[in-house]
């Protein structure tokens, strides 16, 4: 559990987070992130960041992702009301439907806003990671789009776990590289991905997945995901007819979580809730929850909490879903966190395969099993917060769990 | 125990015998734990610097070869901790002087304030962090300093001129000019382009000028002679001695 700090010092940090000064000159969120990476990628990184600059508030840029996210993504997404669910759980449940983004999960904002700025900034080819393969499928449409090659890296063992999305990614023109070093998940998979980046700093684009690495990644993926809690914000008072009392998102890198937590953290009356991936239980190595049971360090090219041993080795980590298992998390949610703006917790495998089930048959959408975290811990907040009006981030659909559905909640029923 | 040389002088006093200084990488532990110190002596009887890696589960910037070295090594249970011991214990140390090449986090784990004196304790010239760009060095740098340590920094071809200028001025021990973008492990051929830039560092820098990443044999050393004061050999010598093959005759090969 990282440091709390004082709450005169929590409070003045809260202020200045709501009025935009993180990250600061140095990529810093209060004392997590910075840019922790080989000197080769240093000059690349001033580009991305010079880049970023320049195009991001730019109205062309603007008018042509405007464009992209509402034509070919389908935005706005849609909130819903939850009615069975608020009835059985006893609160009022609404759902911020990332699922029906396009390629089936918020990963698509990101994607097609980097992929823009990509191929601004004169890219050749661009690599990503992916761990449930939903980043490597939206990276890959996004790269369809614009006409840009695109590789994707992705661990063998998501490979296996998240095999209709391999499928996809080929469909779009993707090379699929497996990763067979280190834990073969989403960990060895950025480890490579920087790798190739390393190779060739200046023809190629690291579409990054996740709020997390080096600075400008976390900033630069919080703002094309912002989109989602800012249209939540404005359905929530037009449809609710308020804000929340709560918002949950689950935390994996943290960036469906951060582009929902953000627009509501000036909205000091709503609680938000990170939820991470609880796994078996709470030893090391056997939950992905990095906030909840982490300690600092630099993994990746951010300060930020991690999952390590006493010598400062990255654990190996468990979790039923391949887009949570990761030892690491975003700068931002470590920084959310110390000054208790965010409560983060965890929620294990089973629990969020049960709530995976209920979501399914009383709502009729299968989530990914990533957002069923999200779930499992709203169902226990409204136990105990009766009538709380409930926001969450429904992610990703779960299409691509299948093979993992198949062996736990479909067992024997096939 | 004969003292030590610093870096700088080390370099030296190859030059004075006319030939680059051999700077030699090796992961600590491997090919096996038992036999660190030995691999240390028999690889210090022909280099003139050793560079001692510290493994680590996620070696962003290494080739296949020094990911599985780490991995072999981590396996087998070597910890900086335990490296250190081993080196405070040793009966002799090589007069060669000995960096500690390691990414950041087992150095922050083990901690800024106990680590340089540690380090010096164990025999240690300096450190290389190859995840720790100059921005983010300043707080380790210091604490090293306090001890009369190094903290050896890297240029590569990619980096801009003027950074290029203030990173040399600022150079501690020696310069390490990476010869490629890319990883470790990769053979380069030295194209003319590569030289020209080891010029430059060589005229920016007040400390002396090593090349590595990717130099594997004679001709290559050869070539790079005239623009460098040493050349760092990395992922060759790990796979001398995962071979089995003795690594200070692999290393003699390379004194001009
Ligand atoms: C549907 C879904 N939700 C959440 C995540 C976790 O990532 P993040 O924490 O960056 O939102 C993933 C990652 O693959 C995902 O596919």
């Amino acid at each position: 559990m990282s440091a709390m700090i004082d709450p005169a010092a929590a409070a003045e940090l809260l202020a200045r987070e709501i009025r935009g000064d993180f990250p600061d000159a140095r990529g810093r969120f209060g004392p997590f992130g910075g840019r922790y990476v080989p000197e080769t990628l240093i000059p690349a990184l001033d580009r991305l960041e010079a880049g970023m600059r320049r195009w991001l508030k730019d109205p062309d840029y603007q008018a042509d992702l405007a464009r992209e996210l509402n034509t070919w993504v389908g935005r706005p997404t849609p909130l819903s009301h939850a009615t069975t669910l608020s009835a059985r759980w006893g609160a009022d449940i609404w759902m911020k439907r990332e699922d029906l983004a396009h390629t089936g999960a918020h990963k698509i904002n990101s994607a097609i806003g980097q992929a823009l700025l990509a191929k601004r900034l004169g890219a050749k080819r661009v690599v990503a990671e992916t761990g449930a393969g939903q980043h490597g499928v939206a990276s890959a449409a996004a790269c369809a789009r614009l006409g840009l090659p695109v590789t994707v890296y992705m661990g063998a063992v998501d490979i296996e776990r998240q095999a209709p999305n391999v499928g996809r990614m080929k469909l779009m023109g993707a090379t699929v590289k497996p990763v067979t070093s280190g834990d073969q998940t989403l960990r060895a998979a950025v480890d490579e991905a920087l790798r190739d980046w390393v190779s060739d700093p200046n023809g190629t684009y690291y579409l990054l997945g996740s709020a997390i690495g080096p600075h400008p990644y976390p900033y630069l993926v919080r703002e094309l995901q912002a989109i989602i809690g800012r249209e939540a914000r404005v359905q929530m008072q037009a449809q609710a007819g308020g804000l929340p009392t709560a918002v949950f998102a689950c935390v994996g890198g943290g960036s469906n979580a951060i582009g929902m937590f953000y627009p509501f953290v000036a909205d000091r009356d709503v609680e938000i809730h990170g939820i991470e991936a609880g796994g078996r239980g709470p030893g090391l190595g056997d939950n992905a929850a990095t906030i909840c049971f982490g300690t600092p360090g630099v993994l990746q090219g951010a300060y930020s909490l991690l999952l390590h041993d006493e010598h400062g080795q990255i654990q190996e980590t468990h979790s039923v879903s391949a887009g949570l298992d990761y030892p690491g998390v975003g700068p931002e949610h470590a920084f959310l966190s110390s000054i208790g703006r965010v409560k983060y917790g965890s929620i294990g495998d089973d629990e969020a395969l049960e709530a995976l089930e209920e979501l399914s048959c009383s709502e009729g959408i299968l989530p990914a099993i990533e957002t069923a975290h999200a779930f499992a811990a709203a169902k226990r907040y409204a136990a105990t917060h009766p009538g709380a009006r409930i926001l969450i981030g429904l992610s990703g659909r779960g299409d691509k769990d299948m093979p993992t559905l198949t062996r736990t909640l479909l067992k024997g029923k096939l | 125990m004969s003292k030590s040389l610093n870096i700088a002088e080390a370099i030296a006093a190859a030059k004075s015998a006319g030939r680059p200084a051999i700077v030699a990488f090796m992961t600590a532990g491997f090919p096996r734990r038992a036999t660190f110190l030995e691999t240390l002596t028999r690889i210090g009887s022909a280099a003139d610097v050793i560079e001692i890696g510290v493994p680590f589960t996620d070696p962003m910037a290494d080739g296949m070869t020094i990911q599985r070295a780490s991995e072999a090594a981590l396996k087998d249970g070597v910890t900086l901790a335990w490296i250190l011991d081993e080196l405070r214990g040793a009966a002799a140390r090589p007069a060669a002087p000995l960096l500690l090449m390691s990414y950041l986090n087992p150095l922050l784990r083990f901690g800024f304030d106990r680590l340089p004196a540690a380090a010096r304790a164990a025999g240690v010239s300096g450190f290389i962090v190859p995840d720790l760009p100059n921005e983010e060095g300043d707080e380790f740098a210091t604490a090293l300093k306090a001890e009369g340590l190094a903290l050896v920094q890297m240029v590569t071809p990619v980096t801009p001129r003027e950074r290029l200028e203030a990173l040399c001025r600022h150079a501690d021990g020696f310069v390490y000019a990476v010869t490629m973008t890319g990883i470790t492990g990769r053979s380069v051929d030295v194209p003319d382009e590569v030289l020209s830039y080891l010029d430059a560092v060589r005229a920016a820098s007040g400390a002396p000028v090593c090349a590595g990443f990717g130099i594997r044999n004679r001709g290559q050393v050869e070539r790079l002679a005239p623009h460098v004061d040493g050349v760092i050999v990395g992922s060759a010598l790990v796979e001398v001695l995962e071979r089995g093959e003795d690594p200070a005759a692999f290393l003699r090969e390379l004194h001009l």
